[in-house]
């Protein structure tokens, strides 16, 4: 399940839907907004997304994890529009038989988001605002 | 022949809409695009070294031969999720 919307996240339903009786372990990651970056206190963050490809993108990740674990199910889904401080921006979860497996393909899915997934965030301080790349 | 260009995060704001559609000689390259876009918009110049190109949705080099109603996208460091 790969999906971008402008609605919270939560991440007990993405446990549901990738969970299969084959599952030993589900990992899951949270994004959250953070208070300070880089010295600067964040007012909120605003998301943009090219959906069109942003959903392919996280397919394609998808099929990379499965190439490199044996995993069940995937989930990735990406909020857009704006968030407050202590919101979710982005959830995975990952099923898979093993929990070592789980968490690896968990921990490879953010990484590769960032890189591939073409999604921006703008942080707003309360002197200033600017669109922000990865190593930000 | 027209391409469709759409424009996200900082280079929206630049250009001031999301989407614009361009007319170029038959045969162009995504660079010729990028050298129109950056005169017609001189504020691009600073962007460009670390801006990505797509082409119908993959991304594309400045090499690229682009066709009649293609859709190229520009392509901000892409900023997914949050730095945790």
């Amino acid at each position: 399940m790969f999906e971008i919307t402008d609605q919270p996240l939560l991440l007990e339903p993405l446990v549901t839907i990738v969970k299969r009786s084959s599952s030993g372990a589900v990992a899951t990651f949270l994004g959250v907004v953070r208070e300070q970056t880089r010295g600067r206190q964040v007012r909120y963050l605003e998301y943009e997304a090219y959906p069109e490809m942003a959903i392919p993108k996280m397919r394609e990740i998808a099929d990379e994890i499965r190439r490199k674990w044996e995993v069940d199910e995937i989930a990735i889904v990406h909020r857009i529009g704006r968030l407050q401080i202590g919101e979710a921006s982005v959830a995975i979860a990952v099923s898979a038989p093993h929990r070592r497996e789980a968490l690896a393909a968990c921990a490879y899915a953010i990484d590769r988001l960032k890189e591939i997934v073409p999604i921006w965030k703008k942080e707003v301080w309360t002197d200033g605002e600017e669109w922000v790349g990865p190593s930000a | 022949m027209n391409v469709r260009v759409r424009c996200f995060a900082a280079v929206r704001e630049i250009v001031g809409v999301g989407e614009l559609v361009v007319e170029l000689p038959e045969g162009s390259t995504l660079g010729q695009l990028i050298r129109e876009l950056q005169s017609q918009f001189p504020k691009l110049q600073a962007l460009t070294g670390s801006l990505l190109f797509s082409v119908n949705r993959e991304y594309a080099s400045a090499d690229t031969r682009l066709a009649a109603g293609d859709e190229v996208a520009f392509i901000p460091p892409v900023s997914g999720g949050t730095d945790v």
